[in-house]
This record gives structure tokens, sequence and C-alpha cells, in this order.
């Protein structure tokens, strides 16, 4: 049984806009969510400047009662709002708590790269080392545990299929999106809330900060700090956020007359197994290209059909060799190229929510049938400069647009790619 | 080892030092009791109407992990410290009432 799998609803906690509309609006715009964080200059941090959802407290403490709010942190609120505001967009009501009703047919992959970093670091670690263990409280594991967020979804929105947290570092948010996908196709589930949340730590990002792979010499000018494809790219920006994808089976959709934004035309997930170049943080470019040609395959579609590539493009060192990687795998020269550019240039990277914040760009591009600039890169990187046509500065309106291919790579080398198609209005 | 008169004497001159009113009488520590148990309650409606014999689970909607946090609160706000036992005894609003005052007495 493989059945085709469209997405019908999608919420969205980004750096540079919180909602659908205001998302949009800033993707739109080239609008860049990096701030200065006063902390990081406190703590010494070598990169002083990250994307942080703004006013998320505040939406948090109208939609959560007390009890709810006390049991979740940054990442929590991040994917707890995403996937409310996925499962309205998709035409659903937000379930009463007495009412009984299970949702069997609907289940969640909300993945994490680290997970309640933020609750460990301020309360778990300090109280248990001052023996205070006893003063923890009740809430402490759910913060923690890798799927605290998708049981907490699972519980606002009585889902009832497979409820999990999937982790794969930095390609954790598309990789959901691949696992969702698989699962309907199969006729395991008719719906499942997909991508990823990623809390705003310091202790989350001060082990990239030692590893120098942060950019550090951009913290008086946050919003030039992210800096894909380009010449002057030295590290990435530390984001965070939550993305989530309401994915349904085309069956489904069509028969409660849902509103059908795009369908998940295939997708691939692999690893690299740390050969051939590929490491613990590098990828084997072997892998990378396996991936890419995987989900085109599975897809079904020929390389000339995608118009528009959205990169893993982290501003590491890394840009190069997956601009090259892509040609390779689609066998598409530069003058072929489809556009290409990178939502972290304006978010930074949001590690194991990026690729669901990213797949969200995706969609919204194809509904609004534009490819946000890559902003950041005037200076194209030497190795990129062949591609550099294919870059858009400013956001293109794309008349045909109708196919965008996206892929996501992660610490322990592994690797996904997905492939949505605009639905026919 | 103190005699626990004497903990409890030390423990009230604590509280005088810190400016809290040691003495609150039964209505005052049930109207704390209510407000600390509303941040958990699931039915805030039933909060309106509490009585002694209110049942912090069964009627407010408490989930039952959360009583551990009750607890830690009732610590915090009188001062006072609950042993696992007495805990695991409280049930009704009437059942805290009583065990706050029978350490703050």
């Amino acid at each position: 049984m493989s059945r085709r799998v469209v997405i019908t609803g999608m919420g969205v906690v980004a750096p540079n806009g919180v909602g659908l509309k205001e998302y949009e609006a800033a993707l739109r715009g080239g609008v860049s969510g990096i701030r200065h964080i006063p902390l990081l200059d406190e703590l010494k941090f070598g990169c002083r400047v990250a994307g942080v959802p703004q006013g998320v407290d505040e939406l948090a403490e109208s939609l959560f009662d007390e009890d709810e709010l006390m049991a979740m942190n940054s990442s929590h609120r991040y994917g707890s709002i995403a996937a409310i505001d996925a499962w309205a967009d998709a035409g659903f009501e937000r379930p009463d708590p007495e009412d009984d009703t299970v949702h069997w047919e609907a289940g969640a992959v909300i993945g994490t790269g680290v997970g309640g970093l933020d609750t460990a670091g301020d309360k778990l670690v300090p109280m248990i080392d001052a023996g205070r263990v006893r003063r923890l409280g009740s809430t402490m594991v759910e913060q923690v545990m890798g799927s605290g967020v998708s049981a907490r979804v699972s519980g606002l929105l009585a889902l009832g299929n497979q409820v999990t947290a999937n982790s794969s570092a930095c390609s954790t948010g598309a990789e959901a999106v691949v696992e969702g996908l698989q699962r309907i196709r199969a006729g395991l589930a008719d719906r499942m809330l997909c991508g990823g949340t990623e809390g705003a730590s310091q202790y989350a990002w001060g082990g990239f900060d030692s590893m120098r792979v942060l950019c550090r010499k951009f913290n008086d000018e946050p919003e030039k700090a992210s800096r894909p494809l380009s010449a002057s790219a030295g590290g990435f920006v530390p984001g965070s956020g939550a993305g989530i994808l309401h994915l349904e089976s085309l069956e489904s959709a069509e028969a409660r007359g849902a509103r059908i934004y795009a369908e998940v035309l295939g997708g691939a997930l692999n690893c690299g197994g740390h050969r051939s170049g590929g490491s613990m943080t590098a990828p084997n470019p072997t892998g990378v290209q396996r991936c890419i040609r995987q989900a085109v395959r599975d897809a079904g579609v020929e390389p000339g059909e995608i118009d528009a590539i959205n990169g893993h493009l982290t501003a590491t060192g890394a840009d190069p060799s997956e601009v090259a990687s892509w040609s390779k795998a689609l066998e598409l020269g530069p003058e072929a190229f489809p556009l290409i550019n990178s939502t972290k240039s304006m978010i930074g990277h949001g590690l194991g929510a990026a690729g669901a914040l990213e797949s969200v760009a995706c969609i919204l591009m194809l509904r609004g049938r534009f490819v946000h600039a890559s902003i950041n890169c005037e200076d194209v990187h030497p190795d990129i400069e062949p591609f550099a046509a294919s870059i858009p500065h400013e956001t293109r309106e794309v008349a045909g647009l109708e196919t965008i291919i996206k892929a996501g790579f992660g610490f322990g080398d592994v690797n996904v790619c997905v492939i949505f198609r605009r639905w026919p209005d | 080892m103190c005699h626990l008169s004497e903990v409890a004497r030390l423990r009230g001159l604590r509280n005088t030092i810190k400016g809290r009113d040691f003495r609150m009488d039964t209505s005052e520590i049930q109207s704390k009791v209510v407000e600390i148990i509303g941040r958990y309650a699931k039915n805030k409606d039933a909060l309106g109407s509490v009585t002694d014999e209110t049942n912090i689970l069964e009627d407010l909607k408490v989930n039952s992990a959360r009583l551990v946090d009750v607890i830690l609160d009732f610590e915090d706000e009188f001062d006072i410290e609950v042993e696992d036992e007495d805990a695991d005894a409280v049930n009704t609003i009437g059942d805290a009432v009583r065990l706050i005052q029978s350490k703050v007495a």
C-alpha cells in the first residue's frame, strides 16, 4: 500500500516571525531574525548573536494554563505553539481536555537535536549538585526527556497514533517529515504532525562555540552574521524555534475537503558512514549525493523539473562542497542549475528545528510562488561563483514555481532530502 | 538534638524574623492552600466552591504527579517541612489545611 501524502496545515515559531503570516512576510522581505544576546557577552562566548523567536512567552500564556506552562521550557513552548497552530491551520479544533475522544488516526514525529538543555542547566544539575533533589518537583523528567514535546503535543491534541521524537542532529526536522511521509504512505496513519523544535539556550550553543564553528566576526552586526554561500562566512549562527507540518494522506484530505498546500512527493534518509571524508562533523559527499538521488527517484521527478533548492547551507566551510554535491547528484551544471537559497541566512541554524523551519519556508514559497533571498552573500564564495546566477539576493517572484527540493545534513554524517510540489489551486 | 518544641520555637522565630505573620487562622491557611492548588487545578470552576471535603485529584482535577509540586509550594509558603508519609495522606483540602496547621502551630 502506498498512498500520496499532502501537507494540509503548518505552524511556525521562527526568530524572524511567529505564525505563518509573519514568517512569510519576513522571508519575502529578507528580514533577519538574528539579534545580539547580552547573556553571551557575560558568558564570554565567541559568538554573541543568535536567532530567538520573539514574544513567545506572552503567546504561550494565552494558549496554555499555569499547570502546563510550569512544565514547558523554551523548546516545549515553541513546539507546542507550532503544533496547535498546524492543527488549527489544517482545519481541526483544539480538543477540550474533558472530551475523551482520541484521534487514533493521527500521530506526531516531533524531534529535537539537544532537547531540554535549558532545564537541565538552569535547574536539574544545580539543584542535584546542591543536594536538593527532593526539591526538583514533578516537571523535570518531561522537560528533559527527548520525547517531551511530542508527549506534550499528544496530550494537547488527543493524538492516538504513533507519537515519538526523532533525533538526528541538524537533519532532525526534515527527517521527521520523511518519517511521517513513510508512515502515512504505508497506511499506518492518516495524519501526522511532523517537524522539530529547539530551545534557545546557552547550554545548547556552548559546545558549538568551543568547537569554533559559530560565527564570531559579526557580533556588532547581528543581522549580517549568518552568511551562507559567502566568501566571508565564518561559521553558523545558532538559532531556535519550531516548525510543524500537518501531513495527511491525500484520500483523507480529499474526503474532508481540506485545503492542500503541497504534496510531499518523496524523500530519502541515509548516513555516509563516516567514510570518504565523512566524520562525526562532516558529511561524506557520496552519502549526500546518494541521498539526493534517492529522494529524486522516490519522488519520481526528473532533476530538470526542480525549480529551486533550499539547501542545508549553514555558513560554514561546508557550503561549497554542498553546492558541488547538489550539482553532481542532480547532474545539473551551472548553466542549468536551479535557484538555490538558504533560509538560515535569516534565521540562523535552528539545529533540530532547522529542517522543519525550512520545510515550512519551502511550502510558503511554493504557495506564494516566490524564492526568498539568500541574504548576506553579496560576496559569493569563490568556489560557488560558477553558480552565482542561481542565488537570489532579493526575493524572486517565480510564476512557474512548482517543485522545491530540500536537504539537511547532521552531525553523525546523517542526511535527509525531501521534495515538495505545489498543489494546484 | 533539639527537642521538637524547641524546633518549633526556632522556626517561629525564623518566621518572625522574615516578617511573616506566623499565626495564621484556618481560613487564611485555607485560602492560601486553594490559591496554591489552583495553579495546578484543571477544573478551575470548582475552585470557587471549595470545602474541607473537596478532593484535590478528583474534584479539582489536579494531575497526581503534581502533588509533589503542591507539597513543595506548601513548604515554601508556610516555611514548613512535610514528610513523605504526611504528604501521602493529603487527599482533600481539609487534609492539607490540617497538616499545615499542625506544622505551623
